[in-house]
């Protein structure tokens, strides 16, 4: 089973969420860092890190000697990430989507394998948490593709939780792809209503059924409150503001260890997030070990 | 004219709730929302939208059922796992390579422009504002923020314009990538949490590496006074423009909730810290970029 932790707004707590119920369950259970431009769950998390990896994708490089400027790679390239000259030909790597067109197309097996660093992917534990990130290359621009690297490492059986990116575009697409729930961390003010129901739009576009949790959430008015009863979507939990919280997080605090009430608030959120989305039936999911 | 640029690697530090307090307390300025995903300046400003413009980008390939003759090929070529097993390709995964297009044996694919999203010219309380809306769960992003800088650009130079006051998206990847072109400066709005320091650090190196002077500004200050300094030591050490630092208050909350940016909504002390700090801002950009009024 993947749960992911999604928002649209940045800042509103998916993290918070994603680390503590991770830790709260006491169980084995899986967490991906999937915002990989500023992955953050390792901050709280302070898992022992055990494996490190460089991750790259393929990219065209063009053989000279063999090459004839026919043009024919340039052409289905959609990314302009080939140029071809009278008597030269130019890539530029940053641009490729690593599609592969350029290499069937080419009629002289002049276009060669290459590698573009993307970033690198982190493995690690704490305790009964298995834990894996991906940090982007500072300077690269795409992040989906190291997003699918993460992802790869969700386990087959047992549970899985996902830390989405902020936003509604490709990244969190890519994050959220094939989650079986997708909980939405929001609050009650008008960008969270707003980046919510953007996020929201994209969850319904991948038919990932989906909960909320409202943080801090008698700040700001109630027209989240009222958006989640006009779309059905279930308020799985209301979490008040409170100043301590924000120092806890502030230090790098997990809240489940600094405040006792975290821990059974944490539990809580899964059981009704099993008693809501999983109740009667598909019982092997229910089994969170493995 | 200068366009500064307001960043945060980590999302909800409050780049939306400062640019909206910089623009009322600015003139001579065009206003442009760069966080397209997840656009909420408009919030703050009420615009009155004057033009209305589809955003095409990329394409997206389709396979007419009745030519298709099922070969298979498209399914091997694909690498983004978008050709179901019956030959129909999922346009959320559809990558727009156009690879099948330009391979399938029978021509059997269409390959479509994408309607992306929206853009608008849009006027507000305090100066014109530029600003999108990507569509649901759709890609090119970076493409739109390039556009309405574009635009806010053309603007400022067609109205004689000093100031492009632009709110920027969170991350450090494409979209971000594509706010800071040839703009004249960043300032990076942090918070003291271990989160927005090592936030802080990315997005800086991003600026960095495109060669961007940084300004720094550390908001909600009194969370972990010790970590907001030491992000000041950070920012002296690096080279970054240390701007000061603000308060932890609800006021930039209940500001929100009424529509209102921060200086419109708290006349006092807030007000005139603001006011400060976009008047030195204004006057470092000026002397990084001489002689671009």
């Amino acid at each position: 089973m993947i749960i992911s932790i999604a928002s649209g707004k940045g800042g509103t707590g998916k993290t918070t969420i994603a680390t503590n119920l991770a830790v709260a369950l006491e169980e084995p259970v899986t967490l991906l860092d999937c915002d990989v431009e500023e992955p953050n769950a390792h901050l709280f998390l302070k898992p022992t890190l055990y494996r490190r990896m460089d991750f790259f994708v393929e990219v065209p490089e063009i053989d000279l000697a063999r090459c004839t400027f026919c043009g024919k790679c340039q052409e289905i390239c959609q990314f302009n990430a080939i140029g071809i000259l009278p008597d030269t030909a130019l890539t530029f790597p940053e641009l490729c989507h690593s599609c592969g067109g350029c290499f069937l197309v080419c009629p002289e097996g002049a276009v060669l394998s290459s590698q573009r660093l993307m970033g690198t992917v982190e493995i690690g534990d704490r305790g009964p948490v298995h834990f894996v990130h991906g940090r982007l290359r500072v300077g690269e621009a795409m992040a989906p593709p190291l997003i699918r690297r993460v992802r790869q490492e969700a386990t087959d059986d047992g549970l899985t939780i996902i830390d989405a990116p902020p936003g509604t575009s490709c990244p969190v697409v890519t994050a959220l792809w094939g989650s079986d729930l997708v909980i939405m961390v929001t609050e009650p003010t008008p960008f969270g209503l707003n980046d919510l129901e953007l996020a929201v739009g994209a969850g319904r576009a991948m038919n990932i059924p989906m909960g909320l949790v409202i943080n801090r959430a008698d700040m700001g008015d109630r027209r989240v409150h009222d958006f989640a009863a006009r779309e059905n979507l279930p308020i799985l939990l209301e979490i008040p503001f409170d100043r301590n919280v924000a120092e806890t997080y502030a230090w790098g605090k997990l809240l489940v260890e600094a405040l006792p009430e975290w821990r059974g608030m944490m539990r809580a959120l899964f059981a009704r997030i099993q008693e809501e989305f999983f109740a009667g039936g598909v019982d092997r999911n229910l089994e969170i070990g493995r | 004219m200068h366009e500064i640029v307001v960043l945060s690697g980590k999302g909800g530090t409050g780049k939306t709730s400062l640019v909206g307090a910089l623009a009322a307390l600015g003139e001579h300025q065009v206003l442009c929302d760069a966080d397209v995903d997840a656009a909420d300046l408009h919030l703050l400003l009420s615009p009155r939208i004057l033009a209305r413009h589809d955003f095409y980008a990329g394409h997206q390939a389709v396979i007419r059922e009745d030519q298709c003759v099922q070969c298979g090929e498209c399914l091997d070529w694909c690498r983004f796992q978008a050709i179901s097993e019956d030959f129909v390709v999922n346009p959320i995964l559809c990558e727009g390579c156009g690879v099948c297009q330009a391979l399938c044996p029978v021509g059997a694919i269409d390959f479509p422009e994408n309607h992306c999203g929206e853009w608008f010219i849009s006027e507000t309380r305090f100066g014109p504002l530029v600003h999108a809306r990507l569509g649901v769960a759709e890609e090119n992003s970076g493409k739109l923020v390039t556009l309405v800088r574009q635009e806010a650009r053309r603007l400022a130079e067609a109205n004689g314009l000093e100031w492009i006051l632009t709110d920027g998206p969170p991350g450090i990847g494409c979209p971000v990538i594509s706010s800071l072109g040839d703009a004249s400066a960043v300032l990076i709005i942090t918070e003291p949490t271990v989160s927005g320091q090592h936030d802080l650090e990315r997005v800086a190196a991003l600026a960095d590496h495109f060669r961007m002077p940084a300004f720094v500004l550390v908001n909600k200050s009194d969370l972990h006074w010790p970590m907001a300094k030491s992000i000041h030591k950070f920012c002296d050490v690096k080279g970054y423009h240390f701007m000061g630092y603000l308060p932890f208050t609800t006021a930039f909350t209940q500001a929100q909730v009424e529509g209102k940016t921060v200086v419109e909504f708290d006349d006092n002390q807030l007000k005139s810290q603001l006011a400060e700090l976009g008047a030195k801002l204004r006057t470092a950009v000026r002397q990084l970029n001489p002689g671009k009024e």
